[in-house]
């Protein structure tokens, strides 16, 4: 079928401000709207900046808004946004990010708040055996924030982040914090506190959800968020100086 | 722009992580990767890593490089592959004690299952060898991997793109690289140079392997006079979604799924009577692929994009979704089929390069297969040929090959740079790869790189795939001769600075040509079948003349081929059988 796609297009080195620009493309239902991307691109405009690699859904590289959704365009195909003959698909950056050319962001305010949290194993404790022994249902308690690949779908639809706080950490730092404070291999609850536990932290956060509704991989961002906020109030209960 | 670093590592999958971890301890290193690091390949890896740990039946490191040697079909270097087997076992305890999220068994230890060829007692029957994190076992390692990074501080340049690496005589001084956000050309001056690019299954298709898989490392060494080793050695993985080919873990098979024909029978009883459905992937994709020509695909009709059954119905759904959720995923997405309720369409998609730039058995990458070194040259990772793989890699064995070499390299080259000086520079460094863009640039137009692109797809594809012959190969080296001629009048028709992805996708283009070139002329050159490379003009091994290992320089647009031993020291080589 033949669709268009109305896409966000910004050269920094000629435009002052972003315009959208309508192409027609033929597609099959089942393609992906990276395929419909890479049509362009080949065919009818070279100059079409976006990122992409893996092509499935695993390596993050092509998050972008698409029909005003967050969504990575591998993992969209053309059925899910498009219908019929001559329906329009929308496609935008990432927001709360700087668009660095067309649908390209600068993601490095996204990795330096997922650097802050200590994205790593903090246990300075000398290992028992050959491997640290972990019961398959602690393993568990932390599985989903391990689905993470650090795509910023998350920290573009934060409404909060949006509207009210820009400063905000942003969910997917938090959830990679998760990751960490969950799994009872590791022990640098206490050391990440100082990188969540601050007004612009894990706090600005209003449950409005749509982090967990656009996650690409299902990850029940929202709740991650409110186990990790209840872990430091319950904390900070008992130990009030610390 | 100039920068000096001891080390530069250029891609940042598993092994030039790893390697970075351990070279930043010793020496000032920089990691240079074309993706945000985190995007690599390494992280579509889903179904596990091969080690003996033997958490859950007896296993053996000896049983483990037994079946990698012949799973390469004896033209693996079998104390390399000692070596692989032995260090596979502390190096999967070193990224579970850095945080690596396995599965556990009941105890608590780190669970293992099946995986094809990977046997106990020297091929008596499937071993559980594989540790696994799900089917993201990639994902896992590569975010350990660059979780440390980040504690331990290396330096990143995200988005740099690599034109040229200087090497004269046999030493390398550095490189040069492109920044895609600016357009700016950066000169790294260094004691040593390590690839870590990864694969090209770009080259072909219908592969598993991401858009960024276009070989540059060795693209790049091979144009300054470096041979690249057993280049005709490619992988077809078996079980790729039909058409897209996207990757369906063996993890399936070997968690129980089974393959079946438009009959419903589960035809590897005929093709491996022992091993089934858990044979190596040659076999298997060479037993789908004649299901296919004999009528017996799903559509029946012997086309080429006929496919077969891969039944995992019967594993019920708890299986699926604790132990094979992405898979699950990729199929409810792509498919429209839920695995729990049907099977999935698979036919075999290019997978991985077996072959590459050749290196010793700490990263070194030698030139004539007498040890004759380039200094301060390294690779290791997919873009790397230890031997370790031989004609057919083992699944898990990817995985193991990153973190086991991916650590030699890192450690050797650390200490190399600690006791080396920066040596003589070329004083226009930056010259050869000003003019390459200078031609790109210049305002003429030229044909589009689309055209070129997939006319080398499908020749790889249909002339140069599964099953080859003399004829259509020699086709495809003449035609991929003639698309080398054409791809120097290309020109970008984006000719703005800043993220030139024109710019980038001719680039990488010219690199997939080549090594698609290497590669067809590789396989003509080898009259017989060995592992992943079934020549049906010969059909049979041929140890007399064949045990031993290509070595192809690309030499005034012809490839010249010299050929180096194999180390068979440890095993007899015997026929393979499953």
């Amino acid at each position: 079928m033949k669709i268009h796609l109305a896409i966000q297009r910004f050269n920094p080195e000629k435009d002052n401000k972003p315009t959208f620009r309508k192409y027609e493309v033929e597609v099959e239902p089942t393609d992906r709207m990276l395929d419909a991307l890479i049509k362009i691109k080949n065919f009818e405009d070279p100059t079409l900046a976006f990122r992409k690699s893996c092509a499935h859904g695993v390596c993050g590289s092509d998050a972008m808004v698409i029909n005003g959704k967050e969504r990575l365009a591998c993992k969209t195909l053309i059925k899910d946004v498009a219908v019929k003959d001559g329906d329009t698909v929308k496609v935008e950056p990432l927001r709360n990010l700087p668009v660095q050319k067309d649908l390209m962001v600068d993601q490095s305010p996204f990795f330096q708040n997922y650097r802050k949290v200590k994205p790593y194993q903090i246990n300075p404790e000398p290992v028992q055996e050959k491997e640290r022994i972990q019961s398959p249902e602690k393993r568990k308690q932390f599985d989903d924030a391990t689905k993470c690949i650090l795509c910023a779908a998350c920290f573009s639809a934060c409404p909060v982040k949006q509207e009210v706080n820009p400063e905000f950490l942003g969910p997917a730092a938090v959830v990679q914090a998760s990751r960490f404070i969950d799994d009872d291999r590791d022990k640098g609850f206490e050391e990440r506190l100082p990188d969540l536990d601050y007004p612009d932290g894990i706090w600005p956060c209003e449950n409005r959800f749509e982090c967990t509704r656009v996650c690409p991989r299902n990850i029940k961002v929202t709740k991650l968020i409110n186990q990790t906020k209840r872990k430091i109030t319950e904390f900070r209960k008992k130990s009030p100086t610390s | 722009m100039i920068h000096e670093y001891e080390v530069v590592i250029v891609g940042a999958g598993g092994a030039g992580l790893y390697a970075a971890l351990e070279a930043s301890k010793k020496a000032k290193t920089a990691v240079i990767s074309k993706l945000y690091p985190i995007r690599s390949h390494t992280g579509a890896a889903q179904g596990g890593i091969g080690a003996a740990l033997g958490n859950v039946e007896e296993d053996k490191p000896e049983w483990h490089a037994f079946d990698t040697v012949k799973g390469g079909d004896y033209l693996t270097d079998q104390k390399a592959a000692g070596l692989l087997a032995d260090e596979a076992v502390q190096a999967v305890y070193d990224l579970e004690n850095r945080g690596l999220p396995f599965n556990r068994t009941p105890e608590g230890r780190i669970d293992q299952r099946r995986f094809g060829g990977h046997t106990r007692n020297f091929g008596e029957a499937p071993v559980r060898r594989a540790c696994f994190a799900a089917d993201r076992t990639g994902h896992m390692i590569l975010q350990t991997l660059y979780q440390q990074c980040i504690k331990n501080d290396v330096s990143f340049f995200d988005e740099f793109y690599v034109l040229d690496v200087l090497i004269e005589g046999l030493t390398c001084s550095g490189l040069v690289a492109i920044e895609l956000a600016t357009g700016e050309l950066h000169v790294f001056k260094a004691k040593a140079v390590l690839f870590a690019t990864g694969g090209f299954g770009r080259m072909f298709r219908i592969t598993s392997n991401a858009h960024a898989n276009t070989g540059d490392g060795p693209a790049l060494v091979s144009r300054r006079n470096i041979p690249l080793e057993d280049m005709e050695f490619f992988q077809f993985h078996p079980t790729g979604i039909r058409e897209m080919g996207i990757l369906i873990t063996e993890g399936v098979r070997g968690e129980g799924g089974i393959l079946r024909n438009k009959n419903s029978e589960r035809f590897m009883e005929r093709y491996a009577p022992k091993l089934l459905d858990l044979a190596p992937r040659d076999m298997i994709a060479r037993a789908i692929m004649t299901e296919i020509r004999e009528g017996k695909g799903i559509k029946g009709d012997r086309s080429i994009d006929d496919y077969v059954h891969l039944d995992a119905t019967h594993l019920g759904q708890a299986v699926i979704e604790e132990k094979l959720p992405e898979i699950a995923e990729f199929s409810r997405t792509y498919l429209g089929i839920d695995p729990v309720e049907r099977p999935m369409p698979v036919h075999p998609t290019a997978h991985y390069a077996m072959g590459g730039i050749p290196t010793d058995v700490h990263g070194r990458v030698s030139v004539d297969g007498k040890g004759t070194l380039v200094q301060g040259l390294y690779a290791a990772g997919e873009c790397a040929c230890v031997s370790v793989h031989g004609a057919n890699r083992l699944g898990t064995n990817s995985l193991v090959d990153l973190i086991v070499f991916g650590r030699r390299a890192g450690c050797h080259i650390a200490d190399f740079a600690t006791n080396t000086d920066f040596g003589s520079f070329p004083k226009d460094a930056a010259g050869p790869a000003k003019k390459t863009l200078e031609r790109l640039f210049d305002g003429n137009t030229g044909p589009q790189p689309e055209a070129l692109r997939k006319t080398m797809q499908d020749l790889m594809m249909q002339n140069v795939g599964i099953y080859r012959r003399g004829n259509e190969m020699d086709e495809a080296v003449e035609k991929l001769q003639d698309l080398r001629q054409q791809y120097k009048e290309l020109r970008v028709k984006d000719r703005n600075k800043s993220f030139n992805t024109n710019l980038l996708e001719i680039l990488e283009l010219g690199n997939l040509l080549d090594l698609a070139y290497i590669t067809a002329a590789c396989a003509l050159n080898r009259t017989e079948s060995r592992g992943a490379h079934a020549r049906e003009d010969y059909p049979d091994r041929d140890d007399k003349n064949w045990l031993k290992h290509t070595l192809a320089r690309l030499k005034d647009d012809r490839v010249s081929i010299d050929y180096g031993p194999v180390d068979v020291s440890v095993w007899e080589p015997k026929p393979r059988k499953y």
